[in-house]
């Protein structure tokens, strides 16, 4: 996973509440057992002109101009509701977003950002609309910058606005890690865990071969 | 860290859940159960093993067929989604290569990740449960911890046994008192939703309680908790109780004899103590509750089904957002909800695709006939569903009411199995997600209970359940 430490870059607004995972990569464009191939299918419902079709939609926010070369995302409330797919944070991903500001995320998108070097970024309803009104002015020169190491925003035109993430979820930002890798170094602690569950709670460890013949 | 004094039903299964603590409130917490569905899982499983990784203990992972299969009598592997039939074809020879028990097309246990999981008594109380897929929070109604996760958590999962995770706030949802005749779980679920909101739950832990929770059955209750994504909760539980031992003893896959009997005295001890503490408390009456219906695009865009379109200072959401979601389902301010025409109507989903469910529609259906025009389709939540309905004759009811009788999946939810609604077509539909062309391209979906879409697609128009009580003609 590519590590992100700091950006510095076009922010598009589309400071719509609830933006689901469906309208971020509707379930049709998702053509194949893959993390990639998603970016041309990102925000189709809203991005083209017909349901399927490739024919850019002039008023969608990411295809005008001034916000060519976009990679950051500013969003509303509850961003990434709805369905689990990670092909949402995917897609987001292949397309060029590597930060995504919004006044809260819904929690599964939210781990879904972290695994893959995007970073969710939680700002008060106010703040992203101030950074939303000052960017549009002028997308291209009143840039973001988005610090994942020092935990703030800021563009040349305002204060540094804090925020926070946990800790793994900056760690995991900051360092690119694989957290697979990170959990197998306690593998010890897990086996011995389910030896010990084993005994105590049997009832988790069915024995589907016994339970199919008796049926 | 283990919680000291008064315990929530939340914390005495997270505590005896964690393997190590992991700094900053996050914690390894062992994995009891794994479900996979085609869709996200077939991504987990082929990015897994093409790391080299094993499964950690395929014996607790288990797989179904339902997002992209066909629902038509007489299917297949052929599904009418572009390039679906990869997804079957994948996770099929990836499952059986990590030694994962598939519930496959065919097979006659196949049916809705989130309806045979609990059926086939894999879902216990007190486990972890965890799913590529929103609404595995469906299975807090047994009393387990359920949430659903994204493919590479999922990758984990498999792959140690484990997630990380950070320690979930709390929150517990008290309805007290009765539901009145003619208002279900469905319509509770979207009573919060209207009243807090659909980012309400804020990623918390919530605990159904009080005493018209307990008095729902276990179907209900798992229609209550399936739409707990739907508040952006992490999960929902509901402490597990005689009701779920009765619904569980016997089941498959569950334990069996004397080890069920040494279970539920372990089980017996899920339940908040006394004086737990929740980061969130929230306490109403069930009498407040009446059937409800959507009217917008957000789940939170609920109403009375008697009520009419509200004014944006009522409806919990942005001037933007409410006459964009007006203008996407057609609909002025102040229109009456009952009355609309509709074409569709829908029954299923893991949210309303239970026996109970079909019966409760059924009923409304009994020796009626579908309005002219309205397209409507009944698709059970699972192979057994479908068997036990069937075997009542509720098939027959459906199909000479003028309802199409599939195969069970996920169907017209969303574009599984390659089907959709029309543009602009309006359709009401048991399900749980009324989003921008959710069912099909530009399709108004209104979202309600079972017996709220049989009696509109009797009368072709939204129309209240009650009009069709027991006994009215």
């Amino acid at each position: 996973m590519e590590p992100l430490r700091r950006i510095t870059a076009v922010a598009a607004p589309l400071l719509r509440d609830n933006i689901d995972t469906d309208a971020i990569i509707p379930s049709r464009e998702m053509r194949s057992v893959s993390k990639t191939g998603l970016a041309d299918g990102l925000f189709a419902g809203w991005r083209y002109r017909t349901i399927g079709g490739r024919d850019a939609d002039p008023r969608f926010v990411l295809n005008q101009a001034p916000y060519a070369g976009a990679r950051i995302l500013l969003g509303g409330e509850n961003f990434g509701c709805g369905s689990s797919r990670e092909h949402a944070v995917w897609a987001l991903r292949e397309y060029g977003f590597r930060v995504i500001i919004a006044p809260s995320f819904a929690p599964i998108f939210e781990g879904n950002c972290v695994r893959n070097g995007l970073a969710p970024v939680r700002l008060s309803v106010e703040t992203v609309a101030a950074l939303s009104s000052q960017v549009v002015l002028d997308p291209q020169a009143h840039r973001l910058t988005v610090d994942v190491e020092q935990g703030v925003v800021y563009s040349d035109a305002s204060e540094p606005h804090p925020f926070e993430l946990d800790g793994e979820s900056r760690a995991m930002l900051l360092e690119g890690l694989d957290a697979i890798d990170l959990t197998l170094k306690h593998l010890a602690d897990i086996d011995a865990f389910f030896a010990a569950d084993r005994a105590a709670r049997p009832w988790i460890y069915p024995d589907l071969a016994a339970m199919d013949h008796a049926s | 860290m283990a919680t000291m004094g008064p315990r929530s039903l939340f914390e005495k299964i997270w505590d005896p859940h964690a393997v190590r603590e992991l700094g900053d409130g996050s914690s390894l917490i062992a994995i009891d159960r794994i479900f996979l569905h085609e869709r996200t899982g077939s991504v987990a499983l082929k990015s897994l093993a093409e790391s080299g990784r094993p499964v950690l203990d395929p014996s607790r992972v288990f797989c179904t067929m339902d997002h992209i299969v066909d629902t038509t009598p007489g299917r297949g592997d052929a599904t009418r989604v572009p390039g679906g039939s990869a997804f079957i074809l994948e996770t099929r020879s990836a499952a059986e290569a990590a030694g994962i028990r598939v519930f496959d097309v065919r097979d006659p246990l196949q049916g809705i990740v989130h309806v045979i999981s609990p059926e086939l008594g894999l879902v216990l109380p007190g486990a972890t449960v965890v799913c590529p897929d929103s609404h595995t929070c469906t299975q807090g109604a047994m009393g387990a911890f359920a949430w659903g996760i994204g493919s590479t958590e999922a990758e984990h999962a498999l792959a140690t046994g484990t997630l990380r995770i950070k320690r979930p706030r709390t929150m517990r949802i008290s309805v007290e008192g009765r539901l009145a005749p003619g208002v279900t779980a469905k319509d509770l679920a979207l009573h919060i939703l209207a009243r807090y909101g659909a980012a309400g739950g804020r990623g918390c832990a919530v605990e159904y309680a009080g005493g018209a929770v307990r008095a729902l059955d276990m179907e209900a209750r798992m229609t209550l908790c399936n739409m707990a994504t739907e508040f952006s909760a992490m999960t929902a539980l509901i402490a597990p109780d005689e009701t779920t031992f009765s619904y569980l003893r016997g089941r498959r896959y569950a334990p069996q004899g004397a080890l069920f009997e040494r279970a539920m005295g372990v089980w017996r001890a899920l339940a908040s103590d006394p004086g737990a503490r929740f980061d969130h408390e929230i306490v109403f009456d069930a009498g407040e509750v009446s059937p409800m219906v959507t009217w917008g695009t957000s789940p939170q865009h609920a109403v009375a089904i008697d009520a009419c379109v509200p004014p944006v200072e009522a409806s919990g959401t942005t001037p933007e957002a409410h006459a964009r979601a007006l203008q996407y389902m057609g609909l002025e301010l102040g229109q009456s909800l009952i009355g609309l025409p509709i074409t569709g109507a829908f029954i299923g989903s893991c949210t309303n695709s239970r026996l109970s469910d079909l019966r409760r529609a059924a009923a409304i259906l009994r020796g009626r006939k579908v309005a002219h025009g309205v397209r409507a389709l009944c698709v059970p939540g699972s192979m057994a569903v479908k068997r036990a309905a069937e075997a009542e004759g509720l098939d027959k009811v459906f199909i000479e009411a003028g309802f199409e009788w599939r195969e069970s999946g996920c169907s017209l939810c969303f574009f599984a199995g390659g089907e959709s609604f029309g543009p602009r077509e309006r359709v009401v539909s048991s399900t749980n997600r009324n989003f921008e062309s959710r069912q099909g391209p530009e399709t108004r979906t209104h979202i309600a209970s079972p017996e709220t879409v049989a009696a509109s697609a009797l009368t072709g128009c939204i129309t209240d359940p009650r009009d069709f009580a027991a006994g009215e003609v």
